[in-house]
């Protein structure tokens, strides 16, 4: 059998497919059992804004990957470009999302007669029309990118015309000028505004760091999966090797930004900035300890050794805890906003909402790898891809 | 007095099939001195992996250790200063120095463990085998016991495709 063609098999269809139920179902169940408006719809957000950006990580690195000329990553390309099958899928429930009155449950400037000195003058900014207007062009942008990177990756495989590789090289270029703007101004938009007195300049690249530590997560699950299935025998360990680097690195890159931001507004002490953490710290103390050590301390030490990188029984464990840990951040940034210390727990909502959108992820995902075979061989850097060997 | 053998390929891929067919008859070759880092060279040669990762973790607990404990004195014990009512053992405000000096001692102990591992550092003697080491030449560096038979040695190099085989001794 030729481990280059994947087939969604029925099995996994339905799997993805009971997941989506139980998505589903736990939201009539938390609905009926007085969840309350507000969490339902915080972890909605939640889950929204945590897979659309694993969808915009695998296509950031297949566009940063194209840019810098590397060769290692062609053989795994197919991965990036599937999960980024989810931006216009992910965008179109945020979008649907914010309409059927998300936007109004749990973002306080929304309400306009009701609004105080600080928020008077974020008006300019902080409006319902100028939001959707952001809305629609950032995800538009996105999903357009996305689809013009898949479709340039595929005809480049048709007959390994160079000219495909430049407009990858182009579009790629593009891409990665407006995911810098965009994905810090998103993550105002989305995420920051659920408190909207508090401001932190650091906001959007901690964000962005922990998008990238997930999105890594992510891929190194899929490719891991790919692989238990028999598929892309050609992804070795060099390869995997470079995505437990890629984990391992970017997890601390998420710990100096954290603490980056944390310290500046815990010794700075002023009461406007420091409001945040207390509030975070007074009711969400275990998870606020639990998401450091999840997302630093578990990496960090685990993944520290060249073998640890190399070995799918450390890498694989260690990518599901970077994922989990990576939930838990955005649950520490959205739901003291949006629902509030009282209200706020971890319960059949949470978890079955987030097994809804991974189902749909993986339904999405996987049905994108099966269009397409699993390594681009017309590609100029299969070879050198294929050769990849690393040392440390 | 040692005794070694020199010998030189003028292509990588000629090292790599030579230095098999060598290993083959059961020479031992100590080392190889090439201008740019070959791949699979060091599988052949049977090198272990450095160490040096083990030392920069040492190096680096220590230096974190050192950093946090030194402040942790300092500001409880030796000399209490009241910084904007905050608690004198504060975590936090630790950290920059703490990561600092982590790094710092993982970078040193890293440096000298080198120089020292490798005989290097100011006044080292240098021996160049070959000027074209750095430039074209691979070169090979076979210790010899007292009881090996240089000659067979010899033999085995020129078998397989090695240039320039030269005995020498060092002091």
């Amino acid at each position: 059998m030729d481990n280059l063609t994947f087939k969604l098999d029925k099995k996994l269809i339905t799997i993805f497919l009971v997941m989506i139920a139980v998505g589903l179902l736990s939201l009539v169940i938390g609905y009926f059992t007085g969840a309350g408006g507000n969490r339902i719809a915080a972890n909605l957000l939640l889950n929204n804004y945590y897979f659309l950006s694993m969808g915009l990580i695998g296509l950031f690195f297949v566009a940063v990957h194209t840019i810098a000329e590397s060769g290692w990553q062609t053989s795994m390309q197919r991965v990036g470009e599937a999960m980024s099958a989810f931006i216009p899928v992910g965008g179109l429930l945020l979008v649907l999302f914010f309409i059927l009155g998300g936007l109004h449950a749990i973002y306080p400037w929304t309400h306009e007669d009701h609004l105080d000195e600080i928020l008077l003058k974020k008006v300019a900014y902080l409006n319902v029309p100028f939001f959707y207007i952001r809305l629609v062009v950032f995800l538009g942008a996105w999903s357009l990118l996305a689809h013009f990177l898949r479709k340039a990756s595929l005809a480049l495989d048709v007959n390994g015309d160079m000219q495909y590789l430049k407009k990858m090289r182009t579009l790629s270029a593009v891409f990665v000028v407006v995911f810098a703007v965009t994905s810090v101004v998103s993550s105002w938009d989305w995420l920051m505004s659920l408190d909207p007195h508090w401001f932190s300049t650091l906001y959007g690249w901690y964000v962005f760091s922990s998008m990238l530590a997930s999105g890594f997560a992510m891929i190194i699950l899929v490719v891991s999966l790919l692989k238990n299935m028999g598929y892309m025998t050609h992804v070795n360990d060099e390869h995997m090797h470079d995505l437990g680097k890629y984990l391992f690195g970017f997890s601390i890159f998420w710990a100096y930004l954290w603490f980056s931001q944390y310290m500046l507004i815990w010794y700075a002490n002023m009461p406007e900035e420091t409001v945040y953490f207390i509030e975070r710290h007074k009711y969400f103390t275990e998870v606020f300890y639990v998401n450091l050590f999840l997302n630093f301390v578990v990496p960090f030490l685990l993944l520290m050794t060249r073998r640890a990188k190399r070995v799918s029984g450390v890498l694989v464990p260690v990518a599901i805890i970077v994922f989990i840990g990576h939930w838990v951040d955005l649950y520490m940034m959205i739901m003291p906003g949006a629902v509030g210390g009282e209200h706020a727990g971890i319960g059949i909502v949470e978890v079955g909402l987030t097994i809804g959108y991974l189902g749909l992820f993986g339904l999405v995902t996987f049905w994108s790898l099966a269009k397409a075979p699993l390594a681009s061989k017309k590609h100029p850097y299969y070879k050198e891809s294929m050769e990849y060997h690393t040392n440390y | 007095m040692n005794k070694y053998i020199t010998a030189f390929y003028n292509d990588e891929e000629d090292l790599l099939k030579g230095l098999k067919q060598i290993k083959a008859k059961g020479v031992n070759v100590a080392d190889v001195l090439s201008p740019f880092p070959v791949h699979g060279l060091d599988t052949v040669l049977g090198l272990k992996r450095s160490k040096l990762t083990r030392v920069a973790f040492t190096g680096g607990a220590i230096g974190a250790l050192l950093g946090f404990g030194f402040q942790a004195w300092v500001f409880t014990k030796a000399y209490p200063l009241n910084f904007g009512g905050k608690p004198f053992l504060s975590v936090p405000s630790f950290m920059p120095v703490t990561f600092e000096l982590a790094v710092l001692f993982a970078a040193f102990s890293m440096v000298f463990a080198f120089l020292i591992h490798n005989k290097l550092g100011p006044g080292a003697k240098t021996v160049i085998h070959d000027e074209r080491i750095t430039d074209d030449r691979f070169l090979l560096v076979i210790n010899l016991d007292e009881d090996d038979d240089p000659h067979s040695i010899e033999d085995v190099l020129a078998e397989a495709g090695a240039h320039g085989i030269t005995l020498k001794k060092q002091n």
